[in-house]
């Protein structure tokens, strides 16, 4: 996907890399790339090329980042990605069967998208709410969602399908 | 006991902002501080109070600052460790939710003592509503004079930066998060040179948690005696405990330190007692890294002393029969859950989030992995158990970072305290099986609770 960063994000990438000394814009990277993410809904090697021309450093040193974070996503995902804790306190009170019941009511295998391009789910690691658990995401705000059931997760998909419809 | 001294004002309602902050006694820390006090006076009084780091090492703070190098004209750095990303841990992320203040004021006033005029707040990259509450509070603080330049008129200057991570748990090793806040992968630096001497871009640097910042209020507040005198020995003050698993009242909880583990488990102030009724079969007392420990072993120690939440009493009888306080992830299993199961997770989780910098640690915590996954689906032979203590042994002690040793920790004391229902497993391949996905009665549960 080839993209143009507009006048908004540009000045976001300004205000954060004010953020650090001198020659040390490289520190935006992170920050940056979440922005990106945030607009397009994945990093796409132009938009991560564009960044590196913007941050003054080698594309490389945008893909080593990008590939070694868990939060980039390299390849388009569902407009709605659910990010399901998968970890052992989650799993004590029922993260397994919430995963399973998120991937029966999708019909797709973690990673995938649905057919209408709505849908993806992913298991995560612990996302510092064990107590409240079982938990899920959803970026880019990573709107967080406590307590989970399984038919709290039936009107979670509604609610999201009809937000989808009205935008 | 029941002491509070950071989750105080939780309840009042819009204590999260800054003119309720301030009405319930907010940011008198950072006057006091910087009107009345030079920065050595701030870290002679942290150093007074006995505070030992909350992120899980337990060093003590004051100690920390005053290793920090001051050569002349090289900028000093505080960074705030808000990574946690710990399984069973998440007291920080309340604590920003809630009272995002108290954070902010602990980091001007540890700002201050070290004499960092920049500071950053390093918080993983998935708690993006926590990163707009910290940017809303640093506006609002700046605003009524107490950050920016010429801090109440004393001419001390100080900016803070809230940072995203992108979502790797190695981040909250202090040298990973170094390298990530420079924009790079989050691999651990070998040490020596430690932060103190050469951290974020190669200056002097303190990493401290964010319940060790936000401590600092009532220390300076109070004055780090007073603080000493709360809690037993040298585990002095409050802290917070993120309570997981089957319990009747999961949260986070604020303890004085030396609260009987019993009390904390069954009484109605804390945890309430273990849900639907069931027994107690386990307790991982620090976050996943630190060995489990069997019920009977969780109320006594080995010597039939009553177990304290203290760093001294939760360390008791070493790895052989105590734990650790870690990070104060505190987890309870219940009779029905699966030893063998929640090793072979936690081992999916690290061998998922090292590095891949040292071998030891990238091939052990895969091969443990798979070895875990096939005695747990009853696929396993006895001699695995053997080769699993034999891996995680020859992990231990071998790596740059402690994320080896946090591998390797579980792995043994579950081995150690449940070995017969690793050769349950082994020994009942198709009800194993049958079972795998669900949670099921599988050895006896350990010990009648008391
Ligand atoms: C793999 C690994 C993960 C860690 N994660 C965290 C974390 O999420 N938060 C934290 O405060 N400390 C974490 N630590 C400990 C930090 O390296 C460091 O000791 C701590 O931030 C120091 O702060 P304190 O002295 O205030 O405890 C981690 C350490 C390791 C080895
Ligand atoms: S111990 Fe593991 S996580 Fe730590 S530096 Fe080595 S490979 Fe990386
Ligand atoms: S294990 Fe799911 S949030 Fe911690």
């Amino acid at each position: 996907m080839i993209v143009t960063f507009s006048a908004d994000m540009l000045a976001q990438f300004a205000e954060i890399v004010a953020r650090y000394p001198e020659k040390r814009q490289k520190s935006a990277l992170l920050p940056i790339l979440h922005i990106v993410q945030a607009e397009y809904g994945w990093l796409s090697v132009d938009a991560m090329d564009k960044v590196a021309a913007y941050l003054a450093i080698q594309p490389i040193e945008v893909y080593e980042v990008a590939t070694f974070y868990t939060m980039y996503f390299l390849e388009p995902k569902g407009k709605y990605v659910l990010e399901i804790c998968r970890t052992g306190p989650c799993c004590l009170v029922g993260a397994e069967r919430i995963i399973k019941h998120v991937e029966n009511r999708l019909g797709v295998k973690e990673g995938e998208v649905t057919e209408d391009g709505l849908f993806s789910w992913r298991g995560v690691e612990c996302m510092a709410a064990c107590g409240f658990g079982p938990v899920l995401q959803i970026g880019p705000d990573y709107t967080f969602y406590e307590n989970l059931t399984e038919d709290g997760v039936d009107q979670l998909l509604e609610q999201l399908k009809e937000k989808a419809q009205q935008i | 006991m029941a002491r509070k001294l950071l989750l105080t004002h939780i309840d009042v309602p819009g204590i999260e902002g800054f003119e309720v902050y301030r009405q319930q006694g907010g940011y008198r820390a950072v006057e006091k501080a910087v009107k009345t006090m030079t920065p050595d006076d701030v870290v002679e009084e942290v150093k007074k109070s006995g505070l030992r780091g909350r992120g899980g090492a337990g060093f003590p703070t004051g100690m920390k600052w005053s290793f920090l190098a001051k050569p002349e004209g090289v900028a000093r750095y505080l960074v705030c460790n808000a990574d946690e990303s710990e399984p069973g841990t998440f007291k920080d992320r309340y604590l920003m939710t809630k009272i995002p203040h108290a954070l902010i004021e602990g980091m001007i006033v540890s700002s201050y003592a070290l004499g960092a005029n920049t500071s950053y707040i390093y918080v993983r990259g998935e708690m993006m509503p926590q990163i707009r509450i910290l940017e809303k509070a640093i506006a609002e603080a700046k605003a009524a004079g107490f950050l920016g330049k010429n801090i109440l008129g004393k001419g001390y200057d100080l900016e803070i930066y809230v940072q995203p991570g992108g979502g790797a748990y190695i981040c909250g090793e202090e040298t990973a998060l170094l390298e990530s806040l420079e924009g790079k992968r989050g691999n651990p630096r070998i040490k020596p040179p430690f932060p103190a001497v050469a951290g974020l871009y190669g200056c002097p640097t303190v990493v401290n948690n964010v319940e060790s910042i936000a401590a600092t209020v009532p220390i300076i507040n109070d004055g780090g005696e007073e603080y000493a005198k709360i809690g037993i020995e040298r585990s002095t003050g409050t802290k917070l405990i993120s309570a997981s698993g089957n319990l009747v009242k999961p949260g986070v909880y604020e303890i004085e330190l030396g609260l009987p583990v019993e009390e904390f488990i069954y009484s109605d102030e804390y945890c309430g007692g273990i849900a639907n009724g069931k027994r107690l079969k386990a307790v991982v007392a620090g976050g996943s890294s630190v060995p489990i420990l069997p019920a009977n072993l969780v109320f006594k120690t080995a010597n039939g002393e009553n177990r304290l939440m203290t760093y001294e009493s939760l360390a008791d009888g070493g790895f052989q029969t105590g734990t650790m306080m870690g990070s104060g992830g505190f987890i309870a299993y219940d009779e029905d859950q699966c030893i063998v199961r929640n090793t072979w997770n936690f081992t999916r989780f690290y061998h998922h989030e090292s590095c891949g910098q040292c071998s030891p640690c990238r091939e052990g915590t895969g091969w443990m992995e798979k070895v875990l996954h096939n005695i747990e689906s009853g696929k396993g032979s006895m001699e695995e158990i053997d080769l699993l203590w034999d891996i995680q042994r020859k992990i231990e002690g071998n790596t740059i970072c402690p994320l080896g040793d946090a591998a390797a920790w579980p792995v043994a004391a579950a081995i150690r305290h449940f070995r017969d229902e690793f050769e349950w497993h082994i020994t009942h391949p198709e009800e194993a099986q049958k079972r795998n996905f669900g949670l099921a009665h599988y050895a006896e549960p350990r010990q009648p609770v008391v």
